[in-house]
């Protein structure tokens, strides 16, 4: 069973950044773009497990700090002609805040 | 809203290319057709030769195949040759009655084989070198036939020749002028080359001018010249040239001046048809080598996605004979002229000639024969037109980096076994390069870096990658123009960028995006970390930095490790440390479990595997200024132990190193700096390899720039000599300063050194004491009041979300 669990107020993530949530042991990439838009995955490069959160993020895509691997924010996926994909998280704002589906 | 329709006519390598470039920037902008006289979609045209030889097929060099057109949701017309645009219906209608109509229209119909206007010349048996039908052709007539006649010693009809000998024909090349490739080479280079065909079985007839082409019962027999002469001849290749195909285009009444006229952004004279390829012409000039076309392809795709700004300016060329055993190559303007003088290195014997031709001390032209590893180098050096003057002496000698870590030549690039590894920092083989060049049609180095990774890392072995491209692609290989872009996201160089916000005080990225009128929302991880960096050297204490447009090191202020953790550097003046400190960082290892403790390379410690939560509380209890070994930025500056001590010391190289980074700490720069004093010539301190380097002498100071002791060690250049501390420091924060000031983002002191020339720099630091002032106050003033970035971080609770994990 998965919930909608509240993470953090949007404030709390830099625009163009991203905040790392621990949950489970397992760490989580919450990503917000310049538009406000939030996205989530896994906090693991699928090139070679470098945490995405510390990426550039541009436009939709996150760019992996180690090898710079780009990752699409809404599917996950690696950008061509990468290949690769991180499943994403479903996030959402509300009222101000950023709830992650775990 | 409704995509708008464009129609293209022509098939061939410059217009798809426009198309693959229009579909990147606006995918759903128009609804596209093609029409193709040819019944294969796209091939690569340069492979022909390749194929006549037998050495690839036609399925190897197919570059779209219909799937392609069908992915990308193009109507495609093959076979289909069009015969009349209708410009005031907007419709084009081919041979057959297909018809289409065009909101723009691009025109990419290529070139026309010059058919000699002799008696015989319709004859069965002769033939041009054009297309896929020309090749099957000569195949066949190789099968049956012995006789071959190659009219034309220009690049196609030397590798025509090459090719029909391969498959086993008595091949004769007849051609007009006193040597081989006269428009390409000299007369030394190409004797050279006719001896190296020679021995591969051909013959030759020059000066030889074609009367009248024999035949009987309607198929070739033979070739009488004007002297008289005849040979026999069972097939007659006509390789004398090509002329733009304007036909259609003047049939419409477009402006046509030998090709179809266009301006800087590739359109015809009627505005909403557009040209690109072979059939155009640019400032008065055709081109018949694919890299200018590409360029051309790049600009009008720009304007036809409404991009609106980039322009087409001419290219300079330069040329490979792709003849397997065969290196030659040349590039520029090689026949000399007034005002040029010449540089040859020739050993007839050895099978060598090279020879430069350099005017107003830049490089004009050059021909290489036998050794052409040099020749991408040069062909760079010729279209930056930098100052050779400071590296004349070993010019011949070639880019001087032969090394272990890829620079080893053409030759070694195509010999390598496909197991060989090029890019050690990426695991990437010879033949995942070889392969993915093949695959998707790759033409430059970035596209290879983009599908493979090799080079993109270190870069060291950058020429090795770029070997293997011209190895596998031939003379359409050239490497990137100095115009380059500053990344994917728009057309301006570095220096307009900078420009721009100098010039129009720009303050922020989002402003200078808009002003510059950025292709990207929010830009990439290129060009967001350069202009944050252009925005704080030119206007410091007035912009504010992002931390989201650096690189996680620089946000984080420390480096980023292979399993995600951080390394932490303290800064060690000079590399002077004290019991207490060594104590502290003793303490902070242990408290914080440090796995890993380590004297650099850098004279300081570094304490790896470091959690980035524990990040504050480690610089928080270490109480030591950040070392920015993380940052684009002052790095160490590295000392002997100097004339305190030592018994040859003449200067207190470690007061002045610690003065240096006194002065010059929290300094960011394009790319890193390290300094380095010595306090005698025996330099113990390596000030020869760093980016300033001063050595005590007995009466002062030497100070060196420009040196590099990374991925290609350069060593540093003398500068000036001067008598006190504090000339050393105001000399070289001048130099730091001009080179904060004006190099591009990532080029360190020695390749910006390179690019502007030492004597620029010389004349700004020594000969104008007022501008050295002026540019020493500036680095002062930019430097004044900056925080250091730990303790604000330890102590302060800035960015504090950075380091902060939400644990649920
Ligand atoms: C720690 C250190 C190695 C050591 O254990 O000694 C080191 C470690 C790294 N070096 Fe270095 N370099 C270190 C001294 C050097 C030196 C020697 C020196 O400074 O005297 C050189 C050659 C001198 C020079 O730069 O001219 C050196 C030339 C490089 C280069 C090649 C630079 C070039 O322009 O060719 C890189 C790659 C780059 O910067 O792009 C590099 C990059 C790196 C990076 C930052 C790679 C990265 O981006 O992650 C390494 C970080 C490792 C990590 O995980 O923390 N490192 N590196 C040294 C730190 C010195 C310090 O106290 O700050
Ligand atoms: C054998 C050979 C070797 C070469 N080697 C090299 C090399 O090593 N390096 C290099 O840089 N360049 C080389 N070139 C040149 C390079 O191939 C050309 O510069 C390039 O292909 C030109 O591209 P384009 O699109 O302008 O013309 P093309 O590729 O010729 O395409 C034009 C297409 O338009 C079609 N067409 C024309 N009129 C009509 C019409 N009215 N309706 C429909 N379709 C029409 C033609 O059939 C043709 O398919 C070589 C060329 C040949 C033939
Ligand atoms: S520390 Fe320097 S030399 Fe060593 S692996 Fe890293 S980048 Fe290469
Ligand atoms: S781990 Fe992300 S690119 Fe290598």
């Amino acid at each position: 069973m998965s919930d909608w669990v509240k993470v953090a107020r949007l404030d709390e993530i830099p625009r163009l950044g991203a905040r790392v949530v621990r949950s489970a042991g397992k760490e989580i990439a919450v990503f917000r773009t310049a538009e406000d838009q939030v996205y989530a995955m896994h906090d693991q490069c699928p090139h070679k497990g470098g945490p995405l959160s510390q990426g550039i993020v541009a436009g939709r895509q996150v760019t992996c700090p180690l090898h710079g691997m780009r990752i699409g924010l809404e599917d996950g996926q690696a950008v061509a002609p990468d290949h690769g994909c991180v499943p994403p998280i479903p996030a959402k704002i509300e009222d101000g805040a950023v709830y992650l589906r775990i | 809203m409704k995509p708008m329709k464009l129609v293209m006519v022509g098939n061939g390598m410059a217009g798809v290319r426009t198309l693959e470039e229009v579909l990147k920037l606006a995918p759903d902008l128009y609804q596209i057709t093609v029409f193709g006289a040819e019944p294969y979609a796209n091939y690569n045209r340069i492979m022909l030769s390749p194929v006549l030889a037998g050495e690839q097929t036609i399925q190897d060099i197919m570059l779209n195949d219909v799937d392609w057109y069908r992915e990308n949701g193009i109507t495609l017309h093959l076979g289909k040759k069009v015969v009349k645009i209708d410009r005031k219906n907007r419709t084009v209608h081919a041979e057959d009655g297909t018809s289409a109509e065009y909101d723009r229209l691009i025109l990419a119909t290529g070139s026309l084989p010059f058919i000699l206007p002799v008696l015989g010349n319709d004859l069965d048996g002769v033939v041009s070198f054009r297309d896929i039908h020309d090749v099957d052709r000569m195949i066949d007539a190789a099968r049956k036939f012995r006789h071959a006649v190659v009219i034309g010693g220009g690049l196609l009809g030397l590798e025509a020749a090459n090719g029909l000998k391969q498959r086993g024909m008595d091949v004769t090349v007849v051609h007009i002028a006193d040597w081989l490739m006269e428009r390409q080479l000299d007369e030394t280079a190409a004797r050279m080359l006719q001896k190296s065909l020679e021995q591969k079985g051909l013959k030759f007839l020059l000066s030889k001018a074609t009367g009248q082409i024999i035949g009987n019962d309607g198929r070739v027999t033979g070739l009488r010249f004007k002297d008289g002469q005849e040979i026999p001849a069972d097939l007659v290749v006509m390789a004398v040239g090509i002329r733009p195909n304007t036909r259609l285009a003047e049939s419409a009444g477009i402006h046509c001046d030998r090709g179809v006229v266009v301006n800087d952004t590739m359109q015809t004279y009627d505005p909403r048809i557009y040209a690109v390829g072979e059939c155009v012409a640019h400032r008065g000039t055709s081109y018949g080598l694919v890299a200018p076309l590409f360029e051309m392809g790049k600009v009008c795709a720009n304007h036809l996605a409404q991009m609106g700004i980039g322009r087409y300016t001419g290219s300079v060329v330069s040329t490979k004979l792709k003849v397997t055993g065969i290196d030659l190559f040349s590039a520029g303007n090689f026949g000399g002229g007034p005002g040029t003088e010449e540089i040859v290195l020739s050993d007839p014997a050895g099978g060598v000639y090279k020879k430069l031709v350099l005017k107003d001390n830049k490089l004009e032209g050059a021909v290489l024969y036998g050794d052409t590893v040099d020749g991408a180098w040069y062909f760079q050096l010729l279209r930056e037109g930098r100052s050779v003057a400071g590296i004349r002496d070993h010019l011949m000698f070639g880019q001087s980096h032969v090394g272990d870590t890829g620079h080893l030549g053409q030759n070694k690039a195509a010999a390598m076994s496909d197991e060989m590894e090029v890019c050690g920092c990426n695991g990437v083989c010879k033949g995942n390069i070889v392969k993915a060049i093949k695959e998707n049609g790759l033409f430059t180095l970035e596209d290879v870096r983009a599908h493979t990774k090799a080079s993109s890392s270190c870069g060291s072995c950058t020429g090795l990658v770029e070997q293997i491209l011209a190895s596998v692609l031939g003379g359409d290989y050239s490497p990137q123009p100095k115009t380059k872009p500053l990344c994917g996201c728009t057309d301006h160089t570095h220096d307009e960028v900078r420009r721009a916000i100098r010039e129009h005080k720009l303050l922020a990225i989002p402003e200078v995006m808009k002003f510059l009128e950025w292709r990207t929302p929010d830009g990439c991880p290129s060009c967001r970390p350069a202009i944050n960096y252009y925005l704080i050297s030119t206007w410091p204490h007035e912009v504010e930095d992002d931390p989201q447009s650096r690189f996680i090191n620089e946000r984080a202020h420390a480096n980023i490790q292979k399993d995600g953790t951080y390394s932490v550097v303290p800064r060690m003046w000079g590399g002077i440390t004290t019991p207490a400190e060594l104590r502290r960082i003793a303490e902070v290892a242990e408290k914080y479990n440090v796995p890993a403790v380590k004297v650099t390379g850098g004279q300081r410690i570094d304490l790896l595997g470091i959690k980035k939560e524990d990040l504050p509380g480690i610089w928080a209890d270490l109480d030591m200024p950040s070392g920015h070994a993380y940052g684009k930025a002052l790095r160490t500056v590295k000392t002997c132990v100097g004339s305190e001590w030592c018994r040859f010391g003449t200067q207190d190289s470690t007061r002045m190193g610690i003065d240096l980074e006194q002065a010059f700490y929290k300094m960011w720069a394009p790319h890193k700096v390290k300094l380095a004093v010595s306090g005698c010539p025996r330099n113990c301190s390596e000030a020869a390899i760093k980016d300033v380097g001063v050595i005590g002498v007995d009466s002062g100071w030497e100070i060196y720039i420009g040196g590099n002791g990374g991925i290609k060690t350069e060593v540093a250049e003398f500068l000036a000599k001067v008598a006190s501390a504090e000339e050393v420091l105001e000399y070289s924060g001048a130099f730091l300063q001009i080179y904060r000031e004006e190099a591009y983002y990532l080029e360190r002191t020695v390749h910006w050194l390179q690019r502007v020339g030492m004597d620029t720099v010389k004349q700004r630091v020594l000969e104008d004491a007022e501008g050295r002032k002026a540019a020493y106050q500036r680095l002062l003033f930019a430097l004044r009041d900056e925080k250091d970035p730990w303790r604000e971080r330890a102590k302060e609770g800035v960015q504090r979300h950075e380091f902060e994990t939400i644990t649920l």
